[in-house]
């Protein structure tokens, strides 16, 4: 039904852009079906991969969680129904609920953390002299480009107890308890690298995409504002920040789904431990499902979080299409 | 305006201080994988290597089955790429070119399925290979590759597509030309940069890709960064060959980073490029 109204809505002559074309509409109504079919075969072969690739491992995905499927039953191919009980076995069990809060507490403080890095870095980039900004540019595009498993390893060693670098340098500072510091043994101080690492990572995408747009907005509005004597926090307030509301908006979210989903991070630099306890749902789902080989289990987990993530998508496609009038 | 000298230098400061703290890491693998044993293990850390080697390079090239690995992870790559380009190209074309009943849900879905959410996915995909015997193939992960890479190639051609001015293709349809034949004499030759930048963050995505060839390819046709995740496991502590294995691995990515980043900037990307 939403395909019969938007397709609808999509036809020319109904407020779209004046350039919607009503050429190529005429000119395909006299070519007959052929032509009408032609957009049709030419999306095929992509609807087919997403329905063969992606739709149907969502939706064995959810078949799966109502299954016994354990090791026993993955060897003798058998298939176990089980009903509702994965799904009540976890949301009544406090494991489950302990994971649901320690993500959103991961997502929300590594968030906050990279809003705030990103834009402070954003800003300063507009403000530096030329040399200088290409400079940080620099940096800032390493970093970005470092692809996430390299990052693991390389932070494993930056943070490697005997010999880390940063080990000697805490102690270098005086803080003598922190040689030989074993950074990966407790939960706050994994959890600390981790968002340390993820923040490095994904500064240089707000900072440097919030620098490009800083560039559109014209200086004699930078100009007024300096001249009614503003400051640099009112300036931010009252002009930046309002017209790039929506780019704050779209990657606020981007980044909320991003980290709530992150799996690679913090399973290979510590693989959710010490004994489980930075296991966030992405990783509690792998661990549950093929660690300790009850797959249905895990797919129940992973059904509960990609129930979270689509109620996080919807929120930011409503934000997105709002804005986005030339679909 | 004049500022003050304190206005004047802290900008610069922060920034010294920012350009060190991201890239840092960075200068950290590649110093690491050229200092000696026994500048790495030092007390006091080696910040500049003075002692350079390639002993460490060369424990990694040796390491079982490197070149094997550096063959799965073109591969799939590679060919995850060029099928993702064939299938997005002629869909951006449909979207970018013609109106059609369910034009907008077709691009609404292929927003959504920018974003799915491929790490919590595991499970199933395990299931659905296993039933077809591919495990520990090279098939399915490309085939998943190439779904993972395909919204956004389709999402980016399509803009491609409709910067080129639709004039130019109409004229060639007077002077004769069908509608393919003005798509592969005009309108193809002025995609091929914005093909190249596409298929360059193709690259990127697939050959970075970890939770997928973790729970597929266990046993045989890894990839490279499944082997950089247990490499320090199989070879004890040895920072230098890690890190020599983690600059190996990252060089093709810098290369085509720094290549696109002028790309990269500016929405055009709009989360793709990451996770």
């Amino acid at each position: 039904m939403a395909a019969q109204t938007t397709g609808a809505r999509t036809r020319p002559g109904r407020g779209r852009a004046p350039d919607a074309p009503p050429a190529d509409h005429a000119r395909r109504g006299g070519r007959g079906l052929g032509a009408r079919s032609a957009p049709y075969l030419l999306i095929l072969p992509a609807c087919v991969a997403t329905i063969a690739l992606l739709g149907y491992p969502l939706v064995r995905n959810v078949i799966i969680s109502f299954q016994d499927l354990n090791a026993f039953q993955l060897i003798q191919h058998t298939t176990q129904w089980t009903g509702f009980s994965n799904y009540t076995d976890q949301l009544s069990s406090s494991t489950f609920w302990h994971t649901v809060l320690r993500s959103v507490l991961f997502t929300l403080a590594n968030v906050a953390l990279i809003m705030a890095a990103g834009t402070a870095v954003g800003l300063l980039l507009n403000r530096l002299g030329k040399r200088m900004r290409l400079v940080l540019q620099l940096g800032l595009v390493l970093a970005w480009a470092m692809p996430v498993v390299a990052g693991t390893t390389v932070y494993q060693w930056l943070f490697d107890s005997q010999y880390g670098v940063v080990n000697w340098f805490l102690a270098k500072l005086d803080w003598h308890s922190m040689a030989g510091y074993n950074w990966f043994g407790h939960q706050f101080s994994t959890f600390s690298v981790i968002t340390l690492m993820i923040v490095w990572q994904s500064v240089p995408f707000v900072a440097l995409n919030l620098y490009a747009g800083l560039t559109t907005i014209s200086a004699e509005l930078f100009e007024a504002a300096r001249m009614d004597g503003a400051g640099a926090w009112r300036t931010f307030g009252s002009v930046t920040f309002p017209i790039l509301k929506p780019f704050f908006l779209g990657t606020t979210f981007l980044e909320v789904i991003w980290v709530f989903k992150a799996f690679t991070q913090v399973y290979a630099l510590n693989a959710g431990g010490p004994e489980g306890s930075t296991e966030t749902l992405p990783v509690y789902a792998f661990i549950e499902g093929v660690g300790n080989q009850h797959y249905g289990m895990g797919a129940a987990i992973s059904t509960l979080t990609i129930v979270i993530l689509l109620a996080l998508m919807s929120y930011y496609f409503r934000i997105m299409l709002k804005q986005e009038d030339d679909l | 305006m004049r500022r003050s000298l304190f206005g004047r230098v802290w900008p610069n400061a922060t920034a010294v201080v920012l350009f060190v703290f991201f890239v840092f890491p960075v200068y950290w693998m590649v110093t690491t994988a050229f200092k000696p044993d026994l500048d790495i293990i030092s007390k006091t850390p080696v910040f500049i290597p003075v002692h350079g080697t390639f002993a460490h390079f060369r424990a990694a090239v040796h390491a079982a089955g490197f070149w094997t690995l550096v063959r799965n992870s073109f591969t799939v790559t590679v060919s995850a790429v060029l099928l993702s380009l064939v299938v997005a190209l002629l869909a951006a074309f449909a979207v970018a070119r013609m109106r059609f009943r369910g034009r907008k849900v077709f691009i609404l879905v292929i927003m959504m399925a920018q974003m799915a959410p491929w790490e919590v996915m595991t499970i199933s995909v395990y299931m659905i290979v296993r039933d077809q015997n591919q495990l520990d193939s090279l098939l399915p992960l490309t085939l998943f590759y190439m779904m993972m890479v395909l919204p956004f190639t389709v999402w980016t051609l399509r803009g491609f597509v409709a910067a080129v001015p639709k004039e130019l293709e109409e004229s060639a349809l007077v002077d004769g030309c069908t509608r393919f034949q003005a798509f592969v004499r005009i309108v193809f030759p002025l995609l091929a940069p914005g093909l190249m930048a596409t298929s360059l963050f193709g690259f990127i995505t697939a050959w970075n890709e970890f939770p997928l060839v973790l729970i597929l390819n266990k046993n045989s046709a890894q990839t490279l960064p499944l082997w950089l995740t247990q490499f320090q496991t199989n070879f004890g502590d040895d920072w230098g060959a890690t890190m020599a294995a983690s600059t190996l691995f990252t060089l093709p990515v810098i290369i085509v980073f720094l290549f696109l980043q002028r790309r990269a900037v500016g929405g055009l990307t709009a989360g793709a490029v990451k996770g």
